[in-house]
This record gives C-alpha cells, structure tokens and sequence, in this order.
C-alpha cells in the first residue's frame, strides 16, 4: 500500500522534471524560431527536421567545453551560484498541477508532485532564493562586469518580487486558500469563472512584475551586453552558464504555468483532456514572453526601479482595497 | 523518523550559527546564517507549520540576507576591515544584553517538560487561517503596535537617506 504510494510518488516527480527539462529545451528552439520570425529572418533549421534537434546540438556543446574559472574568483561560490539558480528554478514547479486527478487500479492520483495547502508562498520562498545565485554569481567572479550585473539583477528581483506576491493578493482573498490545485478546481465549470474577469488589473501587474522578476527583456538590466559586457553571468562558460541559462528558461516556464492556473483556469476547458488544456495555454503565455522580447526595447536602470516601486506596487495595493471593498460590500 | 529528520536540522542550525560567529569573511558568515534560517523553516515544517516555514524563508532566508549580502558587497568588506566595534558604550549594552538572553535562556530550559507534543495552533482550520485568527483578534493590539514600531524605523530610515542626499 504504502510502497505502491510511493512508488506511483517518485514515478511522478520523474515524469515531470523530466517533462520540464524536455519543455525548457524547447522554449529554447521555440524562441530563436519566434524571434527570427519577428525580425524576418529564418533561424536555426539546420539540425533535423526544422531544426527539432537544435537543443541537443547546444546540449552536446556546453557540456564539452571547457569549464574555465577565473584565477581570482572565489572557486567554492563560483561552482555552487550556478547549482542554486537551477535548483531552485526546477523545485517551483512542483506545487503546479497539469491535470485533474486520475483513478488508475483504484488509487487517485493528483497530476501535481506535491498539493501544499501554502503552494503559492512556496513559490515566491523560492523565488526569494534565486536572487542568491545571482548574487553570488555576481560577486565571486570577481570581476567589475559581473559584480555590477549581480548588484542590478538583485535589487531588481526584491524589488518586483513585492509587486509579484501583492499583485496575486487579490486572487487570494477571493479564493480564500493558498494552495494552487484549489484555486484551479474554483475556475472550472465556465470561463467566467476565470479569475482574470475578476482581477484583470492583478493579472497585468503580475505578469510585467513577472517578466522584470525572470529577468527578461524589457528588463533585462542585468545582462545589458551593450553596458554590462553579459551582467553576472560574463565570467561563465560551460555547462555552468548552461545552468543558468536553463534557470531563465525554467522561470518562464514556472510563471507561464503560474500565470494559467492562477487567472486562466489552469487545466480546465472542455472537450480535450485536461493536460493538454494546461499545455496550451502555457504556450500562449511562452508566445507572449518572445513576442514582448522580440517588440520591445531595454527600460533604463532608474526608469526600472521607479516604475517597480512608484507604478506597479501602489497599483498593487489599490487592487487589494478595491477587492477587500467589493468583497465587503457584497458580504 | 521524525526524530531523525528534527536532529539532523537541529545540527545544522547549531553548526551554521557557530560558523556564522567564528568567520573572518563577512560573506562566508551572512551565507551560513542563510542556511541556518533555511533549516529553521525546515524545523516549522516538521511541526506542521507549512505557512510559517514559508514566511521564514522568505523574510529571513531570502530577504534580510539579501540585503546584509548587498551592504557587504557594495563596502566591498576585506578581512581585516570586519571587526568589533571599539566603543565602550557598545560592549557595555551588548553585555547586559546577554546577560539579560542568558538569564531568559536558563528560565526556558528549566521549565521544559519532556513529553509535550508539538503540533500547529488549529491542525484543521490549515496554518494561514489559525494564524491570521489568532493574529488578528487575540493579539490584535500587540500587532498594531509592533506594526507602528516597523513604521517608524522605515520612516526614520528613509528620513535619514534623503538628508544624505540634500548635501
């Protein structure tokens, strides 16, 4: 009994990193593909079949070369900061559910790796540890570059990380739980019920807070090239930089899903069966990612931080009153 | 097996706050007290405390010492530069300090009772919910003046930032 759960318990956190590397892979062909699309050119398609095998190429190439350290950096932090982006990139996924439960030989199974009824605060915990391998990125490369990109990229990421757990308050207080799987269960049913027709202005907010937290263009300060030379990550080469690399796509990734379970109705739809429902829409919101980076250009720094603290945290605050209003209001 | 897992974090809570103490390097010493405060959440945990494990790490493990670690850096500290402060009134006030912790610490042990289950306030109304109840009604005036008290420490630093700036 016991041994079966645990079992069906380690076949699931297989079948989803798994899931999550194949997916972040591809992100990564999708983006190229979507960009030169954008900028009217035609991409890598040289490797397999429109250039299906393009990642594993790259794969092969980072894990040969060489694993070069700079002389003066300081080599323990060095090798851990690029670990710690990844680790704690891949760990958010597991509160995210992509199905319904299923009933195979009498034992229910919830598609999520683990359902915590604080799946929400668990994701921002460890949102809260990614700045550390940045930091330390930054700081033992010992280099100019990258300590200015480390100092950017944190202050950056504390900064919108306030916006992006204010901005999903007011999901929360209507749905009164933490746990993500609940909150998906609450959309089902119709698509009015989607909690972006009750908190489009909480949907906005979170996902520019969103994008500034992964990093990403328009706010992408940290890695500047024309300024910053490549930000924290200048000194790595290898498998290293590959981890952080794979870091950026897993966020994007962790927040597409985010973004469809918390406001779009996750899993739910009709017809096609739920994980495929919950594929969609995070591919949508991956499209939405390339096409912001393929349209827009980089904000100034100060621009960046003013916007972070003066527009998108006190409209934050103002979507809480309004929500505690109606709700009060309505009883 | 619970036992186990409560002994190996009590042991590098313990470990990490001694090497937090003893380091030369102020970045080695905010990033083993970052393990330390990670562990500690490991701890509420245990206890069934999902919601504050979260809240510990992230207003201690990720916040706080993000911040310690970027003062460090921008001073850009070396080994030589950390050390203790000299002044007298400050060794003074840091003894009676702990002599005061020292006192509160012996008064805690000798009250331990072994046998004493630990477990979350209200295992069926789910941490968030018990907290904020407890937080919110029972202990409502202490938090609103511990809420003040925050105030004022930001208002004073932002008051103190901008005089900086004027000169």
């Amino acid at each position: 009994m016991t041994l079966t759960l645990i079992i069906i318990q380690i076949i699931k956190v297989i079948a989803i990193f798994v899931g999550l590397l194949t997916a972040i892979a591809y992100t990564t062909l999708f983006e190229r593909r979507m960009v030169a699309f954008i900028q009217g050119r035609v991409g890598p398609n040289r490797v397999g079949p429109a250039g299906l095998f393009q990642p594993i190429a790259d794969a092969i190439k980072l894990l040969f070369k060489e694993e070069f350290i700079p002389d003066k950096a300081n080599k323990v932090l060095f090798s851990i900061a690029p670990l710690l982006s990844f680790t704690t990139a891949a760990m958010a996924i597991a509160v995210i559910p992509v199905g319904d439960s299923i009933t195979i030989g009498g034992y229910q199974i919830d598609l999520v790796i683990s359902d915590l009824n604080v799946g929400i605060l668990y994701i921002f915990a460890l949102s809260s540890l990614a700045v550390y391998g940045i930091v330390l990125a930054g700081w033992s490369s010992n280099s100019k570059y990258s300590l200015l990109g480390g100092l950017r990229s944190s202050a950056q990421m504390i900064s919108y990380e306030i916006g992006l757990g204010l901005s999903v308050v007011g999901v929360l207080m209507l749905s009164g739980t933490f746990s993500i799987a609940e909150i998906v269960r609450q959309q089902s049913g119709s698509i009015l019920n989607w909690y972006f027709f009750k908190q489009p202005i909480a949907f906005f907010l979170f996902f520019v807070s969103a994008i500034a937290e992964s990093n990403r263009i328009p706010f992408d300060l940290p890695e500047a090239e024309s300024e910053l030379v490549g930000g924290y990550n200048t000194e790595y080469a290898g498998m290293r930089f590959g981890l952080f690399y794979l870091a950026e796509y897993c966020n994007m990734i962790t927040i597409s899903a985010l973004a469809a379970s918390l406001f779009f109705g996750g899993w739910s739809g009709p017809f096609l069966p739920p994980i495929i429902w919950f594929l969609i829409k995070v591919v949508i919101f991956l499209f939405v990612f390339v096409w912001v980076r393929g349209t827009l250009p980089r904000f100034r720094y100060d621009q960046l931080m003013r916007f972070g603290w003066l527009a998108i945290i006190p409209l934050t605050l103002v979507n809480i009153l309004i929500t505690g209003l109606v709700m009060v209001l309505k009883g | 097996m619970a036992n186990v897992i409560f002994y190996i974090l009590a042991i590098i809570v313990l470990a990490c706050g001694f090497m937090v103490v003893t380091r030369k390097n102020a970045i080695n010493a905010a990033l083993y007290l970052v393990v330390a405060m990670a562990a500690i959440a490991g701890l509420f945990a245990q206890l069934g405390s999902l919601f504050i494990a979260a809240l510990q790490v992230i207003v201690y493990a990720g916040a706080i010492i993000v911040l310690f670690l970027f003062v460090i850096m921008m001073l850009n500290l070396k080994r030589d530069e950390f050390g203790f402060d000299s002044r007298l009134f400050q060794r003074l006030f840091g003894l009676i300090l702990g002599i005061i912790f020292i006192i509160q610490l012996i008064l805690i042990v000798s009250r331990f009772r072994p046998g004493l289950p630990a477990q979350a306030i209200d295992p069926a109304m789910g941490n968030a919910a018990a907290m904020s109840k407890k937080l919110f009604m029972q202990y409502l005036y202490p938090f609103e003046i511990v809420s003040v008290l925050l105030l004022a420490a930001l208002i004073g630093a932002v008051v103190m930032a901008s005089k900086r700036k004027d000169r």
